[in-house]
């Protein structure tokens, strides 16, 4: 079975329907969810544009879950609104048309076939019969659609979950740790995809505790860690503003480097042959050893990693967290 | 209407529905074939004695009516059920729809087909339904089952584990209400009260139809047949409401 990214379109192109970038489509406000003494998600706020991949980011146990079951009306939030495109869930006409979720693969009665399983939730939202075939096309379930789902692989019941998200041809869709679970090679192909849907116009909100996995699947961030915002921003802002950034310079006059560096309002530390100076761009300290006549055989601005800002920003809200 | 075609379609795609509905009527009729089978020549086959095995299939029916909630909630579809419909109460009362549809054709089936194999095996025994009571005792059986899978279906959604909810469904009916009269002076007056006793008058009345003693002990209710019924679809109704409100509230 192939798993290339399908090239069917999924069906709507939603960059004709004018929505911008500027417009919000997903919104939590206050969100607030109590479990008796446990606080899960505590009032939090964001929001979540279209056309582009969002990630939902924080470590196990931060609330993601639970946040994406208030947005999609399964949860009742202790306090604050989650709302999609301005309403309720429960307010949307046929939500299918306008959210698809995939929450948990296995979602799926083990006895019923894939294609009764779209089929009742087609005929739930008012839903053409034939989509039921398209969206199978486009996981590439069609083979296998008469077979009892509780015999499918996680790879396939993760598929037929996104054949359910896909059935309405939503403008919104939410995927909860979409890759756990799957193969490289189905990790690959979920990355390409929600890739295609933000392409498409689509708002997509993906949720992971993998911090490589999200850098290279979202372009917005939004990070919580004990059920609190911790932050929300660009990819790339994330990483920028969380980590140090620290210039690696080689040298072999570094001992005189050393000594004007000395003079600045920087920090300089030894790494194997040179120095990573922290607290100066690296045109700056061009500048300053040119002035100074100093050859540099290395001058290398270090971005630091996704994983690091995380650690550094959700340092202190990391639920289990060693003391 | 879509929401009752939703949940026919999650009813007959799963296998516990058939395997119920095959179950129920194996034992009703086998039931009744086995007592006109076997019964000795003083033994008078009557339209009571053909429904005799009643109580068996309604055991199943309450099997099938909470396994239709509760392998939802087991199997998670119950929060791809309220993604797909968000407004709960709807879902809930097709759902009870659709399994009260069933469970009285089911009864329906069961019971003339009872009525029938005694006829088949006891071919000169007055097996005609002459009277509203004969009529009661056959047909009431669909309109019964189809009450009781109503109060099945609430249990489930109250419950929501398959082995809780039919636990208490089968034990309520077959112990509890057995026992309750055996408490010293109140017994018999609670006893008179409650739904699975009430709906036995219903079906049987004072006995009128039956030929001999033998059979199921009679209904201790003082109420008329239909107000009978009228009580124990009450009963349903307020369970259903129940498990609906809790269903709303409760986080899917």
């Amino acid at each position: 079975m192939t798993r290339d990214c399908p090239s069917m379109a999924v069906a709507t192109d939603w960059r004709a329907t004018g929505r911008t970038k500027g417009d919000t489509m997903i919104e939590a406000k206050g969100l607030t969810k109590r479990y008796g003494d446990t606080l899960a998600v505590n009032d939090l706020s964001f929001q979540v544009r279209p056309g582009t991949v969002t990630g939902f980011l924080g470590p196990n146990g931060a609330g993601k879950s639970t946040t994406m079951r208030m947005i999609l009306g399964l949860d009742r939030p202790t306090k604050g609104t989650a709302t999609v495109n301005g309403k309720h869930y429960h307010e949307l006409k046929h939500p299918l048309r306008t959210v698809g979720a995939l929450l948990e693969a296995r979602w799926v009665h083990p006895n019923r076939s894939a294609r009764a399983h779209l089929t009742w939730l087609a005929k739930a939202n008012g839903i053409p019969k034939r989509r039921v075939e398209d969206v199978l096309d486009i996981v590439g379930l069609t083979s296998v659609a008469s077979k009892r789902a509780g015999g499918f692989s996680l790879g396939m019941s993760q598929r037929l979950g996104i054949a359910g998200a896909l059935l309405g041809d939503p403008e919104v869709l939410l995927f909860d740790e979409p890759v756990n679970g799957l193969d490289p090679e189905g990790i690959l192909w979920m990355r390409k995809f929600m890739h295609r849907l933000a392409d498409e116009g689509r708002t997509v909100l993906v949720s992971s505790h993998l911090l490589s996995e999200m850098s290279l699947t979202a372009n917005e961030l939004v990070v919580i860690g004990k059920g609190e915002l911790v932050a929300q921003s660009s990819t790339a802002d994330f990483v920028a503003r969380a980590t140090e950034q620290t210039v690696r310079v080689r040298s072999p006059q570094l001992s005189v480097l050393v000594d004007v560096l000395s003079g600045e309002d920087v920090g300089v530390r030894e790494e194997d042959g040179g120095v990573v100076v922290s607290g100066m761009d690296s045109e700056s300290i061009g500048e300053l050893a040119a002035k100074h006549s100093i050859v540099l055989h290395e001058l290398s601005p270090q971005q630091g990693s996704l994983e690091q800002a995380f650690m550094h920003l959700t340092g202190d809200t990391v639920e289990y967290a060693t003391q | 209407m879509t929401l009752l075609a939703v949940e026919r379609i999650k009813l007959f795609t799963t296998r516990s529905p058939w395997w119920c509905a095959a179950v129920a009527l194996t034992i009703v009729i086998g039931f009744a074939a086995l007592i006109t089978g076997t019964a000795p020549s003083d033994f008078p086959i009557t339209v009571a004695t053909s429904q005799f095995g009643y109580s068996f299939g309604l055991a199943v029916i309450m099997v099938l009516a909470a396994l239709s909630i509760t392998t939802e909630y087991r199997f998670g579809t119950i929060k791809s059920t309220f993604l797909a419909v968000p407004n709960r109460t709807a879902v809930l009362l097709a759902k009870t729809g659709v399994v009260a549809l069933l469970a009285l054709v089911i009864g329906e089936i069961a019971a003339f087909g009872a009525l029938g194999v005694s006829a088949l095996l006891a071919p000169g025994s007055d097996l005609a339904l002459n009277s509203a009571a004969d009529w009661r005792q056959v047909a009431g059986v669909g309109l019964v089952y189809a009450i009781t899978a109503v109060m099945g279906v609430a249990v489930g959604t109250l419950v929501r584990h398959s082995a809780g909810a039919i636990s208490l469904l089968l034990i309520y009916v077959m112990v509890v209400e057995t026992l309750v009269p055996i408490i010293p002076r109140v017994g018999d007056d609670i006893y008179k009260w409650l739904p699975f006793n009430v709906a036995e008058k219903f079906l049987s009345g004072d006995g009128a139809v039956r030929g001999a003693s033998e059979g199921p002990p009679l209904s201790t209710s003082t109420l008329s047949p239909w107000v009978a019924l009228a009580y124990f679809a009450g009963v349903a109704a307020v369970l259903l409401t129940a498990a609906i409100m809790v269903a709303r509230r409760r986080d899917a």
